[in-house]
């Protein structure tokens, strides 16, 4: 309810604010990290996502608000052949930021590079589901087709990740078809991006878009020093903000502190299942006992989670779709439960019993394990501590090490020398193809047991099977009912135990107008060329 | 000595053990129940800059200790050889300096088990620290030593025929004195923050075991310098301590 | 040349160090769920060709020649460029470092000779230990806080180590019988603090410069991280923290020639005390 409530007020906002702002200003907020490339199609760290994001367009646009695709580039498309095939139809007499006009010769050319294997783009692998050419062609200069060697599931939606490039601009590594362009790049410090003249888009009374002038984007690691540069006014926006800094801000800045509800992000718990992992036997045979892992999910209480490492801005998690997923969340699934006493029972049942405050399993051993994060990272930090209290409950004795990233991805995704480890998993789709790496056994990135030659249990095996079935079926709503059984047999097995998802919280100035926040990446400035300034900002440092 | 006996009998002076969460009572104020008040996750704060006390008032002198005496041995005896000994010395302590031992930190954290007890993991750390953290002081040292090698009265002595041996015995350990015991000193707060700073590589005091260096890294956000002053007692204690050290070590010098 | 050989010898066991580090050959492709096997199967060859230290490390130096010192895996910029961009801002932060804490050190302890005063020296023990103590990113937190820039926490951090060394110094130079003689002249205390007790020990004073560069820069790391300054420290921790093995070289090899220089010229003065 209160969802839907500032979800209509935001809009209204939108609405009424737009005729309050002045075309012009420059916008100003962080990147994490400077973009590694300004190849669109190379664009795979955060920092050269969201140059992407600003420069490139699109035929296809997934409105972050309502969740549904919008014509962009592409006036009208069509979907067939099982998903192997997408036809468009352009919008005429568009142009690229230094005058060349854009035809279907320039989706051509796009397709071709996005789909050349050496270039090993993320989002040409997305589009790479079996062997074989893919094909393009223009009927005319302004409608054509592209038909991909084999079905790939959400076919239309996926184009929402490719930028088109230019096939005839003699400038064509700077031509785009986007709001902005790159204007001046200050390496590890900054990037100006100009809003680009030519770009297509009006808005309702007939003004050309974007209404902003430009860009900064400051190179900022530190929140801190990016919150105090937001207090000072030197940004406009933050996004992605830590909860105790946010309510640091909701304290002193009440209209600044926006909570956009729930992400489509999750924090997880894995326990390692690899056959050959170098850990002890007794302690596979527990992480393989679907009642022992259930019983640890049950042990975790979730509220408190919620509640004191994110001072409320969370939701307790149970399944592997976000209820900010408006369709592919499972709604048959609850809310996970909390109770020791249940968790004692089912250990019970699977062997264990309690002797002196210590777990003890069929074989005598004390249950204790292990649990690794990436260090750094305070809200894990604190999660842990948590965890460590709740499993005391249950006589588990859970020692818990946060290591620097790359020691912790080589654990899980090499040397296998782990127990269970706590991970936070950033989603930008909403479709499950994108996440198909994670869930079929085979995937590089299954978490518990990575990499499968053959499915390691029938239940892994169900998964892949529904999996490999939606992903050739072409209605939603089959597909659906398929993935909402794949959420159910995750629930039921729990390799992987929901614990949050972490709500979208952001930092918002008052000069900024026509703001619509969305729990979708990026969730500030989805609609950046709709954005506007009601005032000049502060000289910045 | 107050502080280290406070620490010492801290299960006397809090019945709160230090890794209890009252997760309703999460950042609390100072109060009856909780004389500090309480930290992010409802543990109390008394309790764990008690406990934590203890465990960095004991590691870290003993760190210091084992760098001091490898830094005086080594620094001294080659200032002593002199010559072609005392450069290839220094040459290799700039190049100990240069190495990047944060790649030897983590690969020893990676032939560690996982499932260190958090006393364990606190005494690998600071060990570590007193093995690594010798060659700064060394430098000092062995400038201190060279200099004392060409002093006037040293090369007087030598002149009227007193022995080498017996001049170093009586004479330049009191002369190297006030030199040992400043490195020693400062080698402890220093030691005391980069066992916080190791704990982000896996080692260090483990969780749920408080140390000095964990809760100074509360400070590491503007809300906690701008929040309630209780925050900042723990680094408080750490300068009132290191101070003392630093005014106790001075008085007996300049009394001799 | 001695320099040259020793830097050298750095590199390659920085390399060393880097290579056998766990994470060493993760690519972070390789986490992207997007990518498929096979190019997540590039990534780890990519990475696997670092493995075979001695011929990357003899390629790397005969690069290194023609002045290319590789590309930078974290930046994906060549990494004579990051170090040509960030070096200027490190230098002058160090400048303010090592000149800032020697002189405030300096004066602390000179004050303290001059005016005998117990209040100065327990405001300065209380400063010194104060410094010592707070982690040197809380200090640049509070410099930034103040709209100030965070480099300024770097003399901050050198002073405690140069005032202890310098008081301890002047403490026992005070009591030598040739101080005592010109106390006795009736000497002003300035003159007999610069010409009988800082000239002396002006080996002492170079070999502690030595020891400011060292902690300047060393301080310059969380200090430039946390104030988002783009120098040489920012670069340390990402490469470091990206496995960045061209980076980490190249950084170590500046470290060390930086390190060598400055004690050198330490090490030049004593052993010019030496000889007279």
């Amino acid at each position: 309810m209160n969802q839907t409530r500032f979800f209509i007020l935001s809009l209204l906002a939108g609405t009424l604010s737009v005729f309050a702002a002045e075309p012009g200003g420059e916008l100003r907020f962080t990147m994490r990290v400077e973009p590694k490339t300004f190849n669109p199609l190379q664009a795979a760290d955060e920092g050269s996502e969201l140059v992407r994001y600003l420069t490139g367009g699109v035929l296809i646009r997934l409105n972050r608000l309502s969740q549904e695709l919008d014509p962009e580039l592409a006036s009208r498309w069509k979907v067939s052949e099982g998903s192997r095939r997408i036809d468009f139809e352009l919008r005429p007499n568009i142009r690229f930021s230094d005058g060349t006009p854009f035809s279907c010769d320039d989706v051509a050319f796009t397709v071709k590079q996005l789909m050349d294997p050496s270039l090993h783009s993320p989002v040409g692998d997305s589009f790479r589901t079996g062997p074989g050419e893919t094909e393009t062609k223009c009927v005319s200069a302004v409608a054509g087709m592209v038909r991909f060697p084999a079905p790939v599931a959400s076919l239309a939606a996926l184009f929402d990740q490719v930028a088109m490039l230019s096939a005839h601009s003699p400038k064509r590594d700077i031509a785009v078809l986007g709001p902005f362009q790159v204007a001046e790049y200050r390496a590890g410090s900054s990037l100006l991006l100009r809003r680009n003249a030519y770009y297509w888009k009006r808005d309702s009374q007939g003004r050309q878009l974007p209404y902003l002038a430009a860009i900064r984007l400051d190179v900022q690691q530190s929140r801190e020093t990016e919150m105090l540069r937001f207090r000072r006014g030197e940004l406009d926006l933050v996004n992605k903000l830590d909860p105790e800094l946010f309510d640091q801000l909701a304290g002193q800045m009440p209209a600044a502190a926006l909570d956009a509800g729930p992400s489509l992000d999750w924090e997880i718990l894995f326990f390692n299942q690899v056959p050959s992992a170098p850990i002890e036997d007794y302690k596979k045979a527990w992480f393989q006992s679907a009642a022992f892992r259930r019983a640890i999910s049950e042990a975790i209480n979730r509220d408190d989670l919620c509640r004191i490492v994110y001072r409320g801005h969370a939701r307790s998690a149970a399944a592997p779709v976000s209820p900010s997923n408006h369709f592919w969340t499972n709604k048959a699934l609850g809310a996970a439960e909390y109770s020791t006493r249940k968790a004692l029972r089912r250990l019970e049942q699977d062997g264990f019993h309690l002797a002196g405050g210590n777990l003890i399993d069929r074989s005598r051993h004390k249950v204790e394990f292990s649990l690794i994060t990436n260090a750094g990272n305070k809200l894990h930090e604190r999660m842990m501590s948590m965890i460590q209290q709740d499993l005391a409950k249950i006589g588990v004795h859970l020692n818990v090490v946060a290591l620097d990233f790359p020691s912790l991805a080589e654990r899980i995704t090499r040397s296998f020398q782990y127990e269970t480890c706590l991970a936070a998993m950033t989603n930008i789709g909403l479709d499950p193809n994108e996440v198909m790496n994670i869930w079929l056994s085979s995937g590089a990135n299954h978490p518990w047991n990575p990499s499968q030659k053959a499915p390691a249990t029938p239940w892994e095996a169900e998964i892949d099977k529904l999996l490999y079935a939606q992903n050739r079926m072409g209605e939603a709503a089959k597909r659906k009912a398929n993935f909402d059984r794949v959420q159910e047999i995750i629930v039921e097995q729990a390799p992987v135990l929901f614990l949050v998802y972490p709500n979208a919280l952001a930092a918002v100035s008052a000069r900024v107008k026509n703001l619509s926040p969305a729990p979708l990446y990026p969730q500030l400035y989805w609609n950046a060329d709709r954005l506007a300034l009601a005032e000049p900002a502060r000289a910045a440092r | 000595m107050l502080v280290f006996g406070i620490a010492l009998c801290a299960n006397l002076v809090t019945r709160r053990p230090y890794a209890e969460q009252y997760r309703e009572a999460v950042a609390a104020r100072p109060s009856a129940e909780f004389p500090l008040g309480t930290d992010a996750l409802g543990r109390d704060r008394l309790s764990r800059l008690l406990y934590g006390t203890r465990s960095s008032l004991l590691l870290a002198p003993a760190a210091a200790f084992i760098a001091t005496v490898i830094a005086t041995s080594l620094g001294g005896f080659f200032a002593f050889l002199g010559g072609t000994w005392e450069r290839a010395f220094a040459a290799f302590t700039d190049a100990f300096i240069s190495l990047p031992w944060f790649f030897v930190l983590i690969t020893i954290r990676a032939l560690l088990p996982l499932n260190v007890e958090p006393v364990t993991s606190a005494v690998i750390t600071f060990g570590l620290l007193g093995l690594l953290g010798w060659p700064l002081s060394a430098r000092i040292i062995r400038a201190g030593t060279r200099t004392f090698l060409t002093s006037d009265y040293f090369l007087q002595a030598r002149a009227s025929g007193i022995g080498t041996g017996p001049l170093l015995c009586k004479h330049l350990g009191p002369n190297l004195r006030p030199l040992v015991l400043a490195q020693f000193w400062i080698s402890i707060p220093v030691f005391i923050l980069s066992e916080a700073n190791l704990s982000l590589l896996g080692l260090g005091v483990a969780e749920p075991l408080p140390s000095w260096g964990s809760l100074l890294r509360e400070l590491e956000s503007l809300g906690a310098l701008t929040g309630h002053p209780v925050v900042l007692l723990p680094a408080v204690l750490l300068v009132a301590v290191v101070s003392c050290f630093q005014l106790l070590l001075q008085y007996p010098e300049e009394a001799t | 040349m001695r320099i040259l050989a020793t830097t050298l010898v750095l590199g390659f066991l920085s390399a060393t160090m880097l290579r056998f580090s766990p994470g060493f050959d993760f690519d972070e492709r390789e986490m992207d769920i997007r990518l498929n096997a096979e190019t997540k199967t590039l990534a780890r060859v990519e990475r696997a060709r670092e493995k075979d230290l001695a011929s990357f490390y003899a390629g790397y130096l005969k690069a290194g020649l023609s002045g290319d010192l590789g590309m930078s895996r974290s930046f994906n910029q060549p990494v004579v460029q990051l170090i040509r961009d960030r070096l200027p801002l490190t230098l002058v932060s160090l400048l303010y470092g090592v000149g800032g804490g020697i002189a405030l050190g300096l004066a602390l302890a000179s004050a303290i000779v001059l005016l005998r005063t117990a209040s100065l020296e327990a405001v300065s023990s209380i400063a010194s230990g104060l410094f010592l103590c707070v982690p040197s990113g809380v200090i640049a937190l509070l410099f930034l806080w103040t709209g100030a820039n965070g480099r300024w926490a770097i003399p901050l951090v050198v002073f405690p180590h140069v005032y202890r060394y310098v008081r301890n110094l002047l403490g026992v130079a005070q009591s030598s019988p040739h101080v005592l003689t010109a106390i006795a002249k009736g000497l002003s205390p300035a003159r007999i603090l610069t010409r009988h007790l800082l000239l002396p020990l002006t080996p002492e004073l170079a070999s502690v410069a030595g020891m400011a560069v060292m902690l300047a820069f060393g301080a310059s790391i969380p200090i430039e991280v946390i104030s988002d300054s783009p120098g040489i420290g920012q670069l340390v921790c990402q490469a470091a923290l990206g496995r960045d093995l061209p980076l980490l070289i190249a950084i170590t090899m500046m470290v060390a020639i930086l390190t060598m220089v400055t004690n050198g010229i330490g090490d030049t003065f004593l052993e010019v005390q030496r000889v007279q």
